[in-house]
């Protein structure tokens, strides 16, 4: 079975889905880590308090993480149509992993911003710092190995959430397991599929840590 | 020391806290004045308000009403950019030291001044300068975590400096120290206002704080300020009955009376003429009952004999004969004294 064409169909499909998490991984942050400051700094506790805000923002951010992924790839079609064109391949699949990883990422990093310690950043408010400043100086830094934490979790949910693009012909190794594993009743395939996805997970998980403790200045 | 304007004035200050179970009043009706070049102490037992007086001084917390003048100037009437500024003339120190963990000795002293524009390399002068006034130079690339306690409160120190502030807030900074620790920062905070001509703000629940270092001292009960005046003159003479609980404070830990056995304490002139028993009884915070008592101070040499009723416990008793035997005395123990 493991013929030069399976192979190469594999190799093509773990770097697809390589290339999909890692880019929708990119943007997902570019999105989700303002968000998650902006769910800190104006929360009634924070250093620039806008209960309101805060509300409205946690509510949208919760409505998009409850619904299930599945269900986000089919209801975002049009959005991901006039994005990238398409709606199949691997392009079209970041539309909507971006979609369901920005506020999940921002609750992340909301969770990681909210360990820093309060009294530091009364100290650098003492010094008379902004809260631009507080934001870029103090929490994200102090937060950093909690970020990089968070960052590993992202990166390995949203591999597993590529997978799911399979079943719309989304590409990548969960596509090879469906069309192969699911319709065509070849399980060995599909272990081998879920075998690498394990395998990127594993990879990701571990450098995330060791990067995390690296840089992790308190131990 | 030059004392004579008032660099911080505080005049009929309040500050309510809403809460969901109604309205605290944390501070009512402050009146201060803290004199340029002195060492001023607010004293005060935890709940207090004076955590929150502090914060009033360089407005982390906005009064409810009445008026915090820094230098003259009115802080309420500033910006936001303007009090930015003001701040940077008002260095603080914390009870948790509050430095950055992320950052080096170094890194955390040069922070104040990234924020206020100062040039790097300039400001890694400056600090390398402040590091070596806190007596930490050799410190300079270790991390906050690979300090002790007292070490940290010296590079907050330090960093606390770093702008040149005209005065030093501290919130109860020595608080989180072992005594030992205590008096060696509490020198520095000292030695700082001398050579530097730095006003302190001392925050502290401790009267020994204010007796190593203070000038004038503020004690403030129930959100009011009970009583303002020198050190000498409220531990002397306290008026209300705020300070005295905190001068004379009820002492829970001498609970044990002096027991039955004896012991006769000789001072032949091998040991210094200093309080021996009443540091005894503060190290141990047992009772010891002086039944006799008959000393002299030759050339600064103690002689003559003490008898003393030890405590109850045997255990604390037998230490105690050990504790003033390593201090050079004979020390025999006599029967049927009482």
């Amino acid at each position: 079975m493991f013929d030069p064409v399976v192979l190469k169909m594999l190799g093509r499909g773990l770097l697809e889905s390589i290339y999909m998490t890692l880019v929708s991984t990119a943007f997902a942050y570019v999105l989700g880590l303002p968000l998650g400051i902006a769910l800190v700094v104006t929360d009634k506790e924070g250093i620039y308090p806008k209960e309101t805000f805060n509300w409205i923002l946690g509510l949208i951010i919760n409505l998009l993480r409850s619904i299930p992924f599945l269900i986000l790839l089919i209801m975002v079609i049009p959005i991901t149509r006039a994005i990238v064109g398409t709606t199949i391949g691997t392009n079209a699949t970041i539309v909507p992993l971006v979609i369901a990883a920005a506020p999940f990422i921002a609750r992340l990093v909301e969770s990681s911003l909210k360990e820093v310690d309060k009294g530091v950043i009364e100290a650098a408010q003492s010094m008379g710092a902004s809260t631009m400043r507080i934001i870029f100086k103090v929490m994200l830094p102090e937060a950093r190995p909690s970020l990089v934490v968070g960052a590993a979790i992202a990166v390995t949910t949203i591999l597993s959430y590529s997978a799911m693009a399979g079943f719309v012909a989304g590409g990548g190794l969960g596509d090879i397991a469906i069309r192969y594993g699911y319709d065509r009743y070849q399980t060995d395939i599909m272990l081998v599929t879920v075998a690498l996805l394990v395998l990127i997970v594993q990879v990701l998980q571990e450098v995330g840590m060791k990067l995390a403790r690296v840089s992790d200045k308190r131990k | 020391m030059k004392v004579d304007t008032p660099i911080i004035k505080i005049e009929s200050l309040s500050k309510v806290f809403r809460g969901p179970d109604g309205d605290f009043a944390a501070l009512e009706d402050i009146n201060l004045e803290i004199m340029s070049g002195e060492i001023f102490g607010i004293i005060g037992m935890s709940g207090a308000g004076k955590s929150t007086l502090v914060r009033c001084i360089n407005f982390l917390e906005r009064p409810t009403q009445g008026t915090v003048y820094f230098d003259g100037v009115d802080l309420s009437s500033l910006t936001k950019k303007e009090l930015y500024n003001i701040r940077r003339s008002m260095g603080m120190i914390f009870q948790q030291f509050n430095l950055l963990m992320q950052r080096n000795v170094i890194g955390n002293v040069c922070f104040p001044l990234e924020i206020a524009g100062v040039e790097k390399s300039e400001a890694r002068k400056r600090a390398e300068e402040l590091l070596e006034v806190v007596g930490l130079s050799d410190k300079a690339l270790a991390y906050p975590s690979q300090l002790s306690g007292g070490q940290r409160q010296r590079v907050a120190i330090a960093r606390a400096l770093a702008t040149n502030p005209k005065v030093l807030l501290c919130d109860e900074a020595t608080s989180a120290l072992d005594p030992a620790t205590t008096r060696g920062v509490l020198m520095l905070l000292k030695d700082i206002n001398k050579r530097l001509g730095i006003t302190i703000v001392v925050i502290t629940h401790e009267m020994r704080v204010i007796e190593e270092i203070c000038n004038r001292v503020a004690i403030i009960d129930k959100s009011k300020i009970a009583e303002i005046g020198s050190v000498e003159e409220i531990f002397t003479r306290p008026k209300t009955a705020a300070a005295r609980r905190l001068v004379f404070p009820e002492d829970h830990s001498f609970e044990q009376l002096p027991g039955k056995r004896c012991c006769r304490i000789v001072f032949n002139g091998n040991s210094s003429f200093e309080p021996i028993i009443a540091g005894m009884v503060l190290d141990f915070r047992q009772l010891v009952n002086i039944l006799f008592a008959d000393t002299k101070n030759i050339d600064g040499k103690a002689f003559g004999q003490i008898v003393i009723q030890l405590p109850e416990n045997d255990l604390v008793a037998n230490r105690m004969i050990e504790y003033l035997r390593a201090k050079n005395l004979a020390v025999e123990e006599v029967a049927g004294y009482v």
